[in-house]
């Protein structure tokens, strides 16, 4: 494989070609389990997996779990996105190495410290985290995954996740630009 | 014949196992494209890369499309491919928090995992965000329950609200994704660009 130094040399695929691959990973999906791609129900599997082991007593009596209880058979981890979400793990960890981006580092603009990049990482985790729940479904489960299903809920989400982010994204600049 | 789990072609351990499978495909995509860089991401909301749009766009496109074709040659059945089901107040809601979300954070849940598998510490940060957002949802969920419920409309397509068939209304789609990644190359061009 061919190894470049130079710094303004993309070492990324081309994003058409990516999106392609994207869109049949998705289709692929949606031919075999008859779903789309997914992310934070993976976290809500975990979580309510956890939360049964920890507080099984608290877990039966609230209605959040119960409701979980009552739309899903079996254990909460056995659940799709769940395996499909260590498949993303793997995958990603996969790819790094081939272009030289596996290593340990925070990421963040010259002109922030890591400590303020790490607190609005914790921040925005937060936000995304319920967000994602009152949407049922993140940028994959809900926004992507329901284009391609052409469900009115999925694009109306999607048009509020990148509406919201650019109409705060002047406020935020200087974590950015 | 497909959806194949769906159909019972495969068993419900083989459809987890593909799932592991796909994940794969999912998480080496999104790597590859760069989607494991927050400052890449945060692009799209600055003009200075516009990668998040053409690799989403792309990628929906790509996807609904085929399912249309696979539809039409009979390869899967499109009743039992799952829908979002619509709950408009709470779509609504609940993406403009995600958006303060992903400006905040420069990560959404996939590409956090994506880069925390090749070491990026803000990603896992973001995650663990996203526990507590969730946890937090959890407990506060009578709290959070009539908006959750708010605006409930069954699983509609939005081809059958604009009274467009599917594939009117997948033409409509193409031609804006084009417009947009018209606009994405001419915008990355107004914008000073680094490599992250």
């Amino acid at each position: 494989m061919e190894t470049t130094t130079q710094p303004k040399k993309s070492r990324y695929m081309n994003p058409y070609i990516g999106g392609v691959l994207l869109g049949l990973v998705l289709l692929a999906a949606n031919f075999i389990a008859g779903r789309g791609l997914g992310a934070s129900g993976a976290v809500k599997s975990v979580v309510v997996a956890t939360t049964q082991t920890v507080a099984p007593s608290y877990a039966e009596k609230t209605k959040y779990f119960k409701e979980y209880k009552e739309e899903h058979s079996g254990s909460p981890l056995k659940n799709w996105l769940v395996f499909q979400m260590l498949g993303v793990i793997v995958g990603g960890f996969a790819s790094g190495p081939l272009a030289g981006r596996l290593k340990f580092k925070v990421e963040h603009s010259p002109k922030i410290t890591s400590k303020r990049r790490l607190l609005f990482a914790l921040l925005g985790g937060i936000f995304f985290g319920v967000g994602s729940q009152l949407g049922r479904g993140c940028t994959s489960g809900s926004a992507l995954s329901g284009m391609a299903v052409i469900s009115f809920g999925g694009i109306i989400t999607m048009m509020a996740i990148f509406g919201g982010a650019y109409a705060l994204a002047w406020f935020f600049r200087r974590n950015w630009i | 014949m497909g959806p194949l789990a769906v159909n019972d072609i495969i068993s419900s351990n083989t459809n987890f196992f593909l799932a592991f499978v796909i994940g794969i495909g999912f998480g080496f995509v999104l790597e590859q494209c760069g989607f494991s860089s927050s400052r890449k991401l945060a692009g799209l909301f600055y003009g200075y890369d516009m990668v998040v749009l053409k690799v989403f766009f792309t990628g929906g496109v790509t996807a609904m499309l085929g399912l249309l074709f696979f539809s039409l040659f009979g390869w899967v059945d499109l009743n039992l491919v799952y829908i979002n089901p619509t709950f408009l107040t709470s779509a609504i809601v609940g993406g403009l928090i995600m958006g303060a979300g992903f400006i905040m954070g420069g990560f959404c849940p996939g590409t956090s995992f994506c880069g925390a598998a090749i070491g990026k510490i803000d990603a896992m940060i973001f995650i663990v965000g996203l526990f507590i957002g969730v946890y937090f949802f959890a407990f506060g969920y009578p709290m959070f329950e009539t908006l959750y419920k708010s605006g409930a409309m069954g699983s509609p397509k939005i081809s059958t609200m604009l009274d467009l068939s599917d594939g009117v209304f997948a033409l409509i789609l193409v031609a804006v994704a084009l417009g947009m990644f018209y606009v994405s190359e001419w915008v990355e061009k107004k914008f000073p660009r680094e490599e992250y």
